[in-house]
């Protein structure tokens, strides 16, 4: 379903140097699959999402999500293509403070390629438990209201992946589990592939595959190949 | 969810400084709007007054003065024609071109207000601003036998309060420093407004006009056996000059206000004008440039207001380059954040425009009785002139172009820089 292929990405530093944030040789996540990704601070988590939402260009190599290699996309294709297919969750929820949950979640599906469906944002909302707050602004919510309503902008354009860096970061220990079951659940229930960020130890533990960042990065201060290691 | 929806949420998110910016816009407008309407209350004020007849024959002497005492009543008039002159009109070498001719005698006035002397036919058989017919709020018009009545102007009536059957003595001259000629005249008549200069005037019969100073000198005691003041064929044997003539000319076949105008031009006695072309260029060369002056200021004014717009969203952007940049992560194309931020500048500037015309019409409209006073002309609040039309696509282009700037911030956001910079 998501599949990178030699992705390497540079930063020009302000003296001009380059910096190279990342260097994957592959890495590949299945349709419906659910995997963490781990790492030190700065290691390139957040860029990585964000080259394989289209935000950010690598400088050489492919990303492919179900065939479409985004990287050989206009960027206005690219836009479209983020909107209908891929599910965006920010560590800082990023709800647009003018609108309420529901329009929230409408926005999202404006700029996809179908027309809004209100029916929907509803059902998503009440299925993260919001459907009370529907007319809410972002700062009449809790923190855990806000990313609730932030899951549920994700899936509003029932996306084929989730990219989520650190959901639950922000988000109180009493709540942190409940947004991570409503993520599980709600990728489960749409067959939605997750890749999640988190530099939790607990969250990490919750799913099947864990991988780690300067595992496969050769950008990566500490990153050791593989058969070297091994021999 | 349109992306009018998305700006105009955007405009409520600022709302103190989305207000101010649409006040300041609307003030803009309102002088726009107040510009347009005043120069077309003095255009119509200028044109309507010349609009009943085709020529004015007067005295030889400048053609600007001739128009503005006989068609305004200001200034003083050039001189006098004879009333032999006149006659060439009704039943002279002209008559065959001549419809109809009314005299008018000028020299005195009453609280202020200029009296002519004319006949009833001025109001029976000449028109006003095109084909509108004289009409009598109360009374009626005077008769040609009753030599010492006359009717007034709304706006002389209004303002000198006389009332049907009160009386009124004229004053000699400009009415500053004149004698009040002991002679009185009866209201008969009060005409219904017409928006022209004849609100503001006062009309008796051409006979008494004439007659003011014999009066005088029959009580007085002097002339006492040449005049009886209910003979009107006598008198009318007695007027030797009249001040000017309106012309209305047959327009058959067509063009024959020109031939008449230069026949007379020609001659000696007197002068022949096209109100309609003096008034036009004495608009045109007075008014107009001045018209366009304050114009060009008022517009000025929008545009600073326009600049305000730019300068209320430019600041706007580095709070906003984080939301920009959700909005693009969620799939909005560059160009769909532009057209939110080109169509919250529109939408800015289209309600100050609406704020604009509504307080630079209703400004007008709380001063309209004011105008009606001094210019006869009545404005609605509803009443658009033809070139305000022109706001609405201006105000558009002046925010798309101040828009332009603040939409191209937008357009260039770095997404991935500016999601990564916590809000």
């Amino acid at each position: 379903m998501l599949f990178l292929k030699e992705l390497v990405k540079t930063f020009t530093q302000p003296d001009g140097s380059v910096l190279p944030v990342l260097d994957i040789p592959e890495f590949r996540v299945a349709a419906g699959e659910q995997m963490v990704l781990v790492g030190r601070s700065g290691c390139g988590k957040t860029t990585l999402l964000h080259v394989i939402a289209g935000i950010g260009r690598p400088d050489s190599g492919k990303v492919r999500i179900d065939d479409w290699d985004i990287t050989l996309m206009p960027e206005a294709e690219c836009d479209r293509f983020r909107a209908d297919r891929i599910g965006y969750v920010f560590q800082t929820f990023n709800l647009l403070a003018g609108f309420t949950a529901l329009e929230n979640v409408l926005l999202s599906m404006r700029f996809a390629r179908g027309r809004p469906d209100r029916d929907r944002a509803k059902y998503l909302l009440d299925r993260v438990g919001m459907s009370h707050r529907m007319t809410h602004r972002p700062a009449q919510l809790s923190v855990g209201e806000k990313q609730r309503v932030a899951v549920a902008r994700a899936l509003a354009n029932k996306p084929q992946l989730l990219l989520a860096d650190e959901p639950t970061a922000n988000v109180d220990a009493g709540h942190q589990q409940q947004i991570l079951d409503l993520i599980h659940e709600t990728c489960r229930e749409e067959n939605v592939a997750l890749v999640l960020v988190t530099h939790s130890d607990e969250v990490a533990e919750q799913f099947p595959r864990v991988d780690h960042l300067d595992d496969f990065n050769r950008s990566a201060v500490g990153y050791v190949q593989k058969d070297e290691h091994d021999r | 969810m349109s992306l009018w929806k998305v700006a105009w949420r955007s405009i409520q998110q600022r709302f103190l400084v989305s207000t101010l910016t649409v006040v300041s816009m609307g003030l803009g407008v309102a002088l726009v709007v107040a510009v347009l309407v005043v120069y077309g209350v003095v255009y119509q004020s200028f044109h309507r007054g010349g609009e009943g007849y085709d020529l004015i024959v007067g005295a030889k002497g400048g053609r600007e003065q001739l128009v503005l005492n006989t068609v305004f009543y200001l200034s003083q008039p050039v001189g006098n024609i004879p009333y032999d002159f006149f006659e060439e009109l009704t039943i002279g070498k002209f008559a065959a071109d001549v419809e109809t001719a009314i005299p008018v005698c000028m020299g005195h006035t009453y609280q202020g207000f200029r009296v002519v002397g004319t006949v009833p036919e001025m109001f029976s058989e000449l028109k006003y601003r095109g084909d509108k017919s004289y009409e009598f709020a109360q009374g009626e018009n005077f008769e040609a036998e009753n030599h010492f009545d006359g009717v007034l102007g709304a706006t002389a009536a209004a303002q000198t309060k006389l009332q049907i059957g009160e009386t009124f003595q004229a004053v000699h001259g400009s009415g500053i420093g004149g004698r009040t000629h002991k002679q009185t005249f009866t209201v008969v008549g009060i005409l219904a407004p017409t928006g022209t200069p004849v609100d503001r005037a006062v009309f008796v019969n051409m006979y008494g006009f004439h007659d003011i100073h014999h009066a005088e000198s029959l009580i007085s005691g002097e002339e006492s056996e040449h005049h009886d003041g209910d003979d009107h064929h006598e008198h009318s044997d007695q007027i030797k000059e009249i001040t000017a003539a309106l012309v209305c000319i047959r327009q058959l076949p067509p063009g024959r206000t020109d031939v008449v105008a230069r026949a007379i031009n020609n001659g000696q006695a007197a002068q022949a004008v096209v109100p309609v072309r003096v008034i036009a260029d004495l608009f045109e060369g007075v008014v107009g440039k001045l018209q366009w002056i304050l114009l060009g200021m008022a517009v000025l004014t929008t545009a600073v207001a326009g600049i305000g717009i730019m300068v209320s969203i430019y600041n706007s952007m580095s709070d906003r380059r984080h939301e920009i940049a959700v909005m693009r992560a969620l799939g909005a194309s560059r160009i769909t954040v532009m057209l939110i931020i080109l169509m919250e500048s529109i939408l800015l500037a289209l309600m100050g425009g609406a704020l604009g015309l509504l307080l630079g019409h209703g400004a007008i409209w709380a001063c309209s009785s004011l105008i009606a006073e001094w210019t006869g002309v009545v404005v609605g609040l509803l009443q658009f002139q033809t070139i305000e039309l022109i706001l609405v696509p201006g105000l558009i282009l002046l925010a798309a172009a101040v828009g332009y700037l603040p939409a191209l911030a937008a357009y260039r956001t770095d997404v991935s820089k500016s999601l990564i910079t916590t809000p």
